[in-house]
């Protein structure tokens, strides 16, 4: 329900965004200790009740929610309330950012070095910044910024730090820890540490919440975390976690404060630091511990150039006016508020409803480089193409995606050809120009031959990298495409049926990309309104048809399904035939990689991307969501039962054989 | 035995008319100086036996704006506000700083100005719809009545500001179409089984403060509609000394109620900010609270036993105990039944001697919070005065701009050396400090005591005592406060107040939250100057507080300023209970407020009034619509 209100205010192409300014201009023209050391204060919460971070942690143990929770899990647990009182003492303390203003100058001063040595420019959107210092004095502000990479926190308290606003208090995954000294400088400049999983641990959420709460509350400094959870190893963006924005949410349910400023960032790169890391990551090479010694190998990386970095600080959205009408704060006139309460159902919905609007809020605000484009481009063709209709074609494709209100920074006025090949220098890694044609770079055997299995495996490597730039445009077409594939499978151009269609497919992939719970309706009529206003489809009375020059858009968006289409019936095609009726869940991905890589090995299967963790993993969670597939847990194993019946009938719909369904179109 | 107890009894009774006495003379002395008692601070009436209220009201009050026709505010020619009239502390005063506050603080201009029509137009009131037969037998039953259009005007409204606002435009709507003067309860009987019999609409007049459109006629209704003024059935029946209760007829004002028991030696205690106008029978219809409820208690506490004429007839408990097991109590079915199941007619309260010694007293808090916690802990000891009110520091600003030229006792405390000491080496904010006004009533002896054990422990949250003359001003003003509508009303200014009750833990935000709603929605609707939003707590009960808010803005630039200010305080309505607040604590549901009762007291709840109404009052002859 929530969500239809929330989604229906959006515009499918938004106004006019922002113009930037390079912040790293002035880094290269003045002294970056005087920058580093300079007067700092910036304007606080109006209602700010000032407090040191020491205090804070007083303020949480004396918190009268944790006297409550502390007392409980001793009632429960036997221990004394002092011991349990203790350790929640020491959970505060091993979570707790120290923030020092001499850390975050140290940062400023070595962060103003090695982004000048790895980026071209940083540019910031400033009428954003100017935004977000007058949402920063009025109401508490959660800063939610995209997540691609390690850069992005430091990159926005950098940012905050240069523009003179608040230093937020970021959220950080436990992972850093490891790296002891790098952690303990990163909680010195505002970080705090969630360990990655606490699930019934009651006191650690006891704890955690009132922590965040208690700096929410206070206007003590923005709260920083990333709705995705984790950092993107493709660039698309992640399905959103709930819980933490369910905590900044809390205060304003419960009248502690009068608003909450959600403020979504969008930190774009040209060029990501852990391109191939990730594409290895995702092929299953496990991932480097974080160590200081792996970050500082990663110096070799200052040498390289990777491009332009945007970071896009998004209008503050008001928790207030999101909640009026579906929210009702009464709900907690009746329990004290300091007792722990499971949010009721509709405030879920909503609190994810929310996080939906958000990441799509910080979608839309991505920029994006020629290199997304031509990449999409270079993937459809994995035989390479020809310079000249690689040119035309991404002219074409530009063109399309501003159509769909993409945020491209395509350089004005220079030839097609002419930003084609600086983006091939930038991105000279992936790909290459020989003879004409332009391929992707594949690593090659130096010396000894290679396996038929390792050259199947470099290959993925280059074509994931080359995916997560192409990801960064799925926000923009995935609509548009679902509606094409739709329309391809669909029995007739009946709109009912092209409808139902576009609704299983959109079913199928929604752990894939973002598509907001309960939307179905509003996407496909703002995938219906893209097409037709790029004049490649028609809406006739009951009909959606494709126009007489719609057929390369529209066989475009469909090519840009099928990695997908054909990764999840390779999914379904391993539940089917390689597996028992009950798959120990760890061995799923090493069993469809395997599955997937003898078919490729066997020229059966082209689709590299079938190899993809990230996608695999989507593919189970969609069938365990559509009750194909059981997750149980037997002992310490868990388990996965599979329907079989239930996997092949979902594969033939990805292959294109659509069920046939009553029609459930009653909004349409 | 019985003649022992009588003689002791008797002794008793001498020795505390002696005792009230001495009070008096003692007050008397030191009225000299400084004190001043809470019944001298509202207008004084110089004889005791002084006439009622008049049928006639508009004789001695405005039609169309707060309290006495001689008592006003204006701007002088020298841009200087003066209060008219000679009836309170504050008549024929100039408050030289009134102008610059106002100005200041909406934004408002003494050149822009709103003038109310000078006087009604008869000829714009609709004439009478009148049911003859019912008319007819009515005179000839006795009973006064009038069909004149002023009169009829007068009662046609309570104190709402969209109601006074249509009146100083001179618009009138629907408004009864005859007013009834009973003189008894038996008067009402008649007139009661008349409107049944004539099928009259029937709606009850006490002192017409009402401030939830309780008054206001439904314009929907064809039957003719009959205004039962209450205000001559004004006697006290009598005084049982023994057991401290008085017998009264519901249409007695307050300040009668309480002069005429004072001249006995006693009091109800009960005084309600507009207790100069409103009357015991509005009280119980609204469930009223006085200001020194923490001594005496809300009407509820205070009422023994109610006689009310309805439909069905007379309603009333066989004996006076002091308290009963017999099922739900039907006093609390007539409480706040706010006119909608028949008229309260007579009613027997608690009295309570005069107190010997009163005394005020005021605490300056470095911030609303610190304020808060403090009368937190007052309720927590159960040790609050007769009253005791926190202004938020925007109210505490106000009170400096009315204050008066020269007068010793309106000197305050932030002149002087005081001011240095507070600011400068307490290091107290003006922006942010808050002050909390208190009364303490009793025993001389006890009252010391009682005051020493408050200021400890407002000390234990950075309060300062800020001495006797704040605090007796915060007082006095209360009830001038009412007057100054009107004089905003002529510069383009409107405003209202409205209350809540709300727990302790809860207090703090919403106050913050409906404040900020106030600013925000107004600034939303169009409105040039950010409003005036303050509250004060002004009740404290074990488990919670009552609060009270203020709001007012300049309209310069709306095209439709009550409907913003309607929309304004809705929302307003709506953040309170977001925050866990009650849709009234004493002024009432009225109409202003009914589209909340179901979510407030359930649909249950609300069947269960439902039927009751059904079973008094089959044909709604009681039909303001008040409520459900
Ligand atoms: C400046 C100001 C200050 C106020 N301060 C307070 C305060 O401190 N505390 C407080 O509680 N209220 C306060 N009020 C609100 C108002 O004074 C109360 O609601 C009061 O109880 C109303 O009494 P009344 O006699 O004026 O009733 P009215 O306004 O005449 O009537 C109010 C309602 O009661 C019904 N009614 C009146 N008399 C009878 C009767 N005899 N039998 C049956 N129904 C009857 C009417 O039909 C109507 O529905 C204030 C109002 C103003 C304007």
């Amino acid at each position: 329900m929530a969500s239809k209100v929330l989604y229906s205010l959006r515009d499918p192409v938004p106004k006019k965004r922002d113009d930037f300014e390079d912040i790293l201009e002035e880094r290269r023209n003045s002294s970056d200790l005087r920058y580093a050391l300079k007067c700092y204060t910036p304007a606080v919460y109006r209602n700010l009740l000032p407090c040191k971070a020491s205090m804070l942690k007083t303020l949480v143990l004396q918190s009268e929610s944790l006297r409550y929770v502390i007392n409980q899990v001793s009632v429960e647990s036997g221990e004394a309330p002092e011991v349990v009182r203790e350790e929640a003492s020491q959970v505060l303390e091993e979570m707790a950012h120290r923030l020092q203003l001499s850390t975050v100058r140290f940062f400023a001063f070595t962060l103003s070095k090695a982004f000048k040595a790895l980026y071209r420019s940083v540019r910031v959107n400033e009428e954003g910044i100017q935004r977000l210092q007058q949402a920063i004095q009025e109401h508490p502000v959660v800063l939610l910024p995209s997540h691609r990479s390690y850069m992005d926190f430091l990159m926005m308290s950098y940012v905050l730090f240069t523009y003179d606003l608040a230093l937020p208090v970021i959220a950080a995954g436990m992972d850093f820890m490891s790296m002891k000294f790098v952690g303990e400088m990163l909680r010195m400049s505002g970080a705090f540490f969630i360990r990655r999983s606490f699930g019934g641990d009651k006191l650690y959420w006891a704890v955690f919440s009132e922590y965040v709460k208690t700096m929410l509350r206070n206007g003590y400094a923005p709260v920083e975390f990333f709705l995705e959870g984790t950092r993107s190893r493709t660039a698309k963006s992640l399905t959103p976690k709930t819980g933490l924005l369910n905590i900044v949410m809390e205060p304003f349910f419960k009248g502690e404060v009068f608003d909450v400023n959600l403020v979504p960032v969008s930190i774009s790169y040209e060029r990501i630091l852990e391109e191939s890391l990730y594409a290895r990551e995702l092929l299953g090479v496990p991932k480097p511990k974080e160590s200081t010694s792996g970050l500082l190998k990663a110096r070799r990386i200052l040498s390289e150039d990777f491009g332009t970095m945007h970071v896009y600080f998004g209008t503050p959205v008001s928790l207030r006016s999101l909640a009026q009408g579906h929210i009702s704060r009464s709900q907690y006139n009746l329990v004290p508020r300091h007792i722990p309460q499971k949010p009721a159902v509709d405030t879920q919905a909503f609190v994810n409803d929310v996080a939906f609007h958000l990441v799509r809020l910080q979608e839309e605000n991505m920029v994006l480089k020629p290199w997304a484009l031509i990449s999409t481009l270079l993937l459809q063709n994995p035989d390479g193409m020809e310079l000249s209709a690689l040119t035309q074609q991404a002219d074409w494709l530009r063109r399309l995606a501003l159509s769909f209100g993409a945020f491209l920074d395509w350089p004005d006025g220079e030839r097609c050809s002419k930003v084609i090949s600086s983006s091939l220098t930038i991105h000279r890694n992936l790909a290459c120009v020989s003879g004409g044609r332009v391929r992707l770079v594949v690593a090659e055997a130096s010396g000894a031959e290679l396996s038929a299995e390792e050259a199947e495996f470099n290959r993925a490597v280059s074509v994931l990298s080359c995916a997560s730039y192409r990801n960064q445009t799925l926000h923009v077409f995935v609509r548009p495409a679902l509606l094409a594939v739709a329309m391809h499978t669909a029995n007739s151009n009946r709109r009912d049926e092209v409808y139902n269609c576009f609704n299983v497919l959109r079913n199928i992939f929604s752990n894939e990309f973002i598509l907001c719970p309960g939307a179905s309706v509003q996407d496909f009529e703002e995938a219906c309104y893209l097409l037709v206003k790029c004049g490649a489809v028609q809406e006739l009375q009951q009909e959606v048809v494709m126009s007489s020059s719609g057929q390369m858009t529209l066989s475009f968006l469909c090519s840009l399904m099928e990695p997908f289409l054909q990764g999840y019936q390779v999914v379904c095609r391993y539940l089917r035939e390689d597996t028992q009726e009950d798959l120990p869940e760890k061995n799923f991905v090493p069993g469809v990689r395997n599955f997937a890589l003898q078919l490729i090995l066997a020229g059966s299967l082209r689709c590299h991307e079938a190899l993809s963790s990230d996608l695999q993993k989507n593919a189970l969670a969609a069938l365990i969501r559509l009750k194909a597939v059981r997750k149980v847990k037997t002992g310490d194993q868990v388990m996965l039962k599979v329907n079989k019946m239930a996997v092949n009938s979902l594969e033939d719909t990805l292959g294109g054989k659509i069920p046939t369904q009553k029609p459930v179109l009653a909004r349409l | 035995m019985a003649s022992n107890t009588d003689v002791s009894e008797r002794q008793r009774s001498a020795q505390q008319r002696l005792r009230i006495i001495a009070g008096h003379l003692q007050k008397r002395e030191e009225n000299e100086h400084t004190a001043l008692s809470a019944q001298e601070c509202k207008a004084e009436t110089s004889k005791s036996n002084a006439a009622k209220v008049p049928k006639r009201r508009q004789e001695v009050m405005k039609w169309n704006g707060w309290g006495y026709s001689d008592s006003r505010f204006f701007f002088n020619k020298k841009g200087q506000a003066e209060f008219t009239g000679k009836r309170y502390r504050l008549s024929g005063l100039i408050l030289p700083s009134l102008k610059d506050w106002f100005e200041g603080t909406f934004g408002a201009n003494l050149q822009h100005k709103t003038p109310a029509t000078a006087s009604l137009n008869v000829s714009a009131v609709p004439p009478p719809n009148l049911n003859e037969v019912f008319v007819e037998e009515l005179k000839a039953a006795g009973v006064a009545l009038s069909t004149d259009p002023e009169d009829r005007v007068f009662r046609s409204h309570g104190h709402c500001l969209h109601e006074i606002f249509a009146l100083r435009e001179g618009r009138i709507g629907r408004i009864p179409d005859l007013v009834v003067w009973p003189s008894c309860h038996d008067d009402v009987v008649k007139i009661v089984e008349l409107a049944c019999k004539h099928s009259v609409c029937l709606i009850p007049y006490g002192g017409g403060t009402s401030v939830s459109s309780a008054l206001e006629c439904p314009p929907e209704e064809t039957r003719s509609i009959v205004s039962v003024d209450t205000s001559q059935m004004n006697r006290i029946l009598w005084i049982d000394e023994k057991n401290l209760t008085a017998h009264v007829e519901a249409g007695i004002i307050g300040q009668d109620l309480e002069r005429q028991l004072n001249e006995s030696g006693y009091c109800t205690g009960h005084e309600p900010d507009s207790m100069e106008f409103s009357s015991l029978g509005g009280w119980v219809a609204t469930r009223a609270s006085g200001m020194k409820k923490n001594i005496y208690g809300n009407i509820e506490d205070l009422v023994v036993h109610i006689k009310m004429v309805t439909p069905r007839g007379v309603i009333e408990k066989s004996c006076q105990g002091p308290r009963m097991s017999t099922g739900p109590d039907i006093h609390h079915f007539i409480m706040g039944s706010e006119g909608t199941l028949g008229v309260v007619t007579e009613v027997t309260m608690k009295i309570r001697p005069v107190p010997e010694y009163q005394k005020y007293g005021s605490i300056v808090f470095p911030n609303f919070q610190q304020g808060v916690a403090c009368l937190r802990e007052v309720a927590k000891q159960r040790c609050a005065p007769a009253s005791i009110r926190l202004m938020d520091n925007e109210q505490f600003q106000f009170g400096h701009a009315l204050k008066p030229q020269v007068s010793s006792i309106f000197t305050s405390f932030l002149d002087g050396l005081k001011k240095f000491y507070i600011t400068k080496f307490k290091g107290f904010d003006p922006h942010h400090l808050c002050v909390a006004t208190l009364l303490f009533e009793g025993d001389r002896e006890k009252v010391l005591q009682h005051e020493k054990q408050v200021y400890d422990i407002a000390a234990k949250f950075g309060g300062l005592a800020a001495g006797e003359d704040n605090g007796q001003r915060g007082y006095m003003l209360t009830f001038v406060i009412a007057y100054l509508r009107d004089l905003g009303m002529d510069y383009y200014v409107i405003g209202e107040s409205f209350e809540t009750s709300v727990p302790w833990d809860r207090v703090l935000d919403l106050c913050r939250n409906v404040k900020e709603r106030i600013v925000r929605e107004c600034k939303e609707r169009g409105v040039q100057f950010p409003p005036l939003s303050t509250c004060r707590v002004t009740q404290t009960y074990d488990a919670g507080a009552c609060v009270y808010f203020y709001f007012a803005f300049n309209y310069r630039g709306l095209s439709d300023p009550i409907h913003v200010y309607e929309q304004v305080e809705h929302a307003a309505r709506e953040e309170i209970l977001a925050n866990a607040g009650s849709l009234s604590h004493h002024h009432g549901v009225g109409k202003l407020r009914k589209e909340w009762m179901r979510e407030t007291v359930s649909s249950v709840g609300l069947g269960m009034l439902k039927s009751v109404k059904d079973y008094l009052d089959p044909n709604n002859i009681f039909g303001n619509r008040n409520l459900l």
